[in-house]
């Protein structure tokens, strides 16, 4: 019982404002409040008051700044000739020379179309696993039973992509255990890892193996917020099983179905580096090739920096459209989306 | 609620069959892989070649994978540079979660939406490839193991996750200690650390595993396969089927190309990158089903 109530607690946070951004819209209502009420003390006072809270913030702000933005400043060789003999600030500019480039390169539109027919595919055949799984745990009834079963399914979200891809390899690989039996049954064997043809479904197994029950969480947590006197109204009333499934838990996951969709569809270029690099060789590029191992091989490789950072950079400038429009999207559903309207 | 409640109607029996015969499924899909790597790992060389491949039924018990692996050359070297990478890098970036996560905990703070925006911005859009290789590089951090951390220290998520926990904590616990004229750091080691282990606990979890599974970050940053972490020997060795070149280890009829390992040898690299993860993992997943991390649901 201990358990049931931290995962209701946790449910009864869905409701309210999700994930990161909205955090800010949050603190920003709270400060307004109590600004609202008392007026603010002058900055050095404040100063006086938060400078430590300053100082445990700085090294995290430090790592970003390094990091991340100045990676972000370090993409305008996009519009340059970069080199690195010369360094930035000497490379000639070529304006949108890369670009005008990679539009004209048919192997960035194979890395393009692989990548959102990945993501449409896992869709439809990755997307509703966690919540069937879901469902299907949370009928377990017995504490014990069903701890055990959620201890096991999230375990592999913990195993590296190479472990993973190699405990694919040893199962359908052409020396795997699949070919072993079918060999030792006069068949042929059978290699899933080097076949073009069901990469997708090989990628989609991988990733239902690795993720799905750790994806369960937050489904299972949504699960626990709905009224338990729902069901029990709905089968007084004489309703079926199934029609409490489908009228009851059903809607009751709507909200973060929905939540999750949209984050999907921002993240539609993200298809997970790791998963591809290892397998291109195997599988070939005309299948395993995705964005993210496009600028890799491409361009870090061969040394075209500027071309590369283009590549990036569309990349990264239609992600953010992505996840602008979903938000759009879920705001239009009367949803919270990732961050607020402010 | 270890009973069905009683307006409920009994499953079937075929119902319930169908029921556990799948959950018996998925649960065999997970274990059974990892089963019979450990077997083959464990088996001696004669076992592997009657199987003809993985061994599926224990025949047998040696070490002699084992031994060979860990007598020295790459594969020991990676496993040491994988701990040693996994400890450093999970205690500096606990240590700047933890910190700025508590910086970042007091709304209407000095500077708190800026430093805050600052933080959530990486969420929203990710800089290139090129670009942060041209930074670790003109850092000269290539080839040096401090490229496997600082720049992917700091997981934004894990911070967000960890404020939200704070942000928890009610404000009369620590408004009181500091009346008291307790110091922030104070309040934070003495008062708020303590009230949160379990999300530290998983926060860590977090960041050891993804400092043990790095891959990317290696092939990106480390040229010299002598400084290679587990992971990327886990790939040559077993993806690849070669053998790295260990000094007088080789024994090969072309130069610079090593036997490929015998896959019991292989068997026990997965196994030794497996087994920090499943014995962590007991320990920190009651956390995961006592719903701690809030922050995972969330985002």
């Amino acid at each position: 019982m201990p358990e049931n109530h931290a995962t209701t607690d946790v449910a009864g946070d869905l409701s309210a404002p999700a994930t990161p951004v909205t955090a800010s819209a949050d603190g920003a209502g709270a400060s307004a409040a109590a600004g609202a009420g008392t007026d603010r003390p002058p900055l050095r006072a404040r100063l006086r008051r938060d400078w430590p809270l300053l100082l445990m913030t700085l090294p995290a702000i430090g790592l970003l700044a390094v990091f991340y933005y100045v990676p972000i400043m370090g993409s305008v060789i996009a519009f340059q000739d970069y080199s690195p003999y010369v360094g930035i600030k000497e490379s000639p500019w070529v304006g949108l020379a890369n670009f005008q480039w990679l539009i004209l390169d048919a192997s960035f539109w194979d890395a393009t179309l692989n990548t959102l027919g990945i993501t449409t595919f896992q869709l439809f055949f990755y997307f509703p696993v966690p919540i069937l799984l879901a469902i299907l745990l949370d009928s377990v009834v017995r504490p014990r039973l069903r701890l055990f079963i959620q201890s096991v399914v999230y375990m592999p979200h913990f195993f590296s992509w190479v472990l993973v891809v190699t405990l694919f390899q040893q199962m359908f690989g052409g020396a795997g255990l699949i070919s072993q039996i079918l060999r030792d049954h006069g068949y042929e064997g059978l290699d899933l890892m080097t076949n073009p043809d069901t990469f997708l479904l090989l990628v989609t197994g991988e990733t239902i193996w690795k993720d799905a029950g750790w994806g369960t969480i937050i489904f299972l947590a949504a699960l626990a917020a709905i009224d338990q006197n729902l069901y029990e109204a709905a089968a007084v009333d004489g309703a079926s099983r199934w029609k409490r499934l489908w009228h009851i838990t059903l809607p009751g996951l709507r909200p973060v179905v929905i939540l999750l969709l949209i984050l999907r569809l921002g993240d539609a270029l993200n298809v997970g580096f790791e998963q591809f690099f290892l397998q291109r060789d195997a599988v070939g590029r005309d299948a395993a090739e995705v964005l993210d191992t496009f600028v890799y091989w491409r361009t870090l490789l061969t040394g075209e920096w500027s071309y590369g950072a283009a590549a990036g950079l569309v990349k990264g400038v239609v992600g953010l459209i992505l996840i602008v429009i979903a938000n759009k999207v879920a705001h239009r559903f009367g949803e919270q989306g990732i961050y607020k309207k402010s | 609620m270890t009973a069905l409640p009683s307006w409920a109607e009994r499953p079937s029996p075929a119902g319930r069959t169908a029921k556990g015969l799948l959950l018996t499924l998925i649960v065999v899909s997970v274990l059974f892989p990892i089963y019979m790597v450990v077997l083959t790992s464990l088996s001696p060389q004669e076992a592997v070649t009657k199987a003809g491949g993985l061994v599926t039924v224990p025949d047998g018990l040696s070490f002699g994978a084992y031994r060979e692996l860990f007598a020295g050359g790459v594969a020991t070297r990676s496993v040491l540079v994988s701990l040693g990478v996994t400890a450093v890098g999970t205690t500096i970036s606990l240590t700047v979660t933890v910190l700025a996560a508590y910086g970042l905990s007091r709304p209407g703070s000095v500077l708190h939406r800026t430093l805050l925006f600052t933080v959530l911005l990486t969420f929203l859009f990710v800089p290139g490839l090129i670009p942060s290789y041209l930074v670790v590089s003109s850092l000269g951090l290539l080839d040096s193991y401090w490229a496997l951390i600082l720049p992917s220290a700091v997981w934004a998520f894990n911070l967000v996750v960890m404020r939200a926990f704070f942000m928890n904590i009610p404000k009369e616990v620590t408004d009181s200690a500091r009346i008291d004229g307790a110091s922030e750091f104070r309040i934070l080691w003495r008062i708020v650390l303590p009230m949160s282990k379990g999300v530290t606990a998983v926060i860590g979890l977090f960041y050891a595993v993804g400092y043990w599974n790095a891959f990317f970050n290696a092939v990106l940053y480390l040229n010299d396969n002598a400084k290679w972490p587990l992971q990327l020997v886990l790939r040559q060795y077993v993806l690849q089927g070669q053998s790295l070149i260990t000094g007088q280890a080789s024994v090969s009829s072309i130069p610079g190309q090593a036997l490929p390992p015998s896959l019991a040898i292989q068997m026990s690299i997965v196994v030794v990158a497996l087994v920090p993860v499943l014995f962590i993992y007991p320990f920190v997943q009651k956390h995961f089903t006592k719903g701690v991390i809030i922050g995972a649901v969330k985002g």
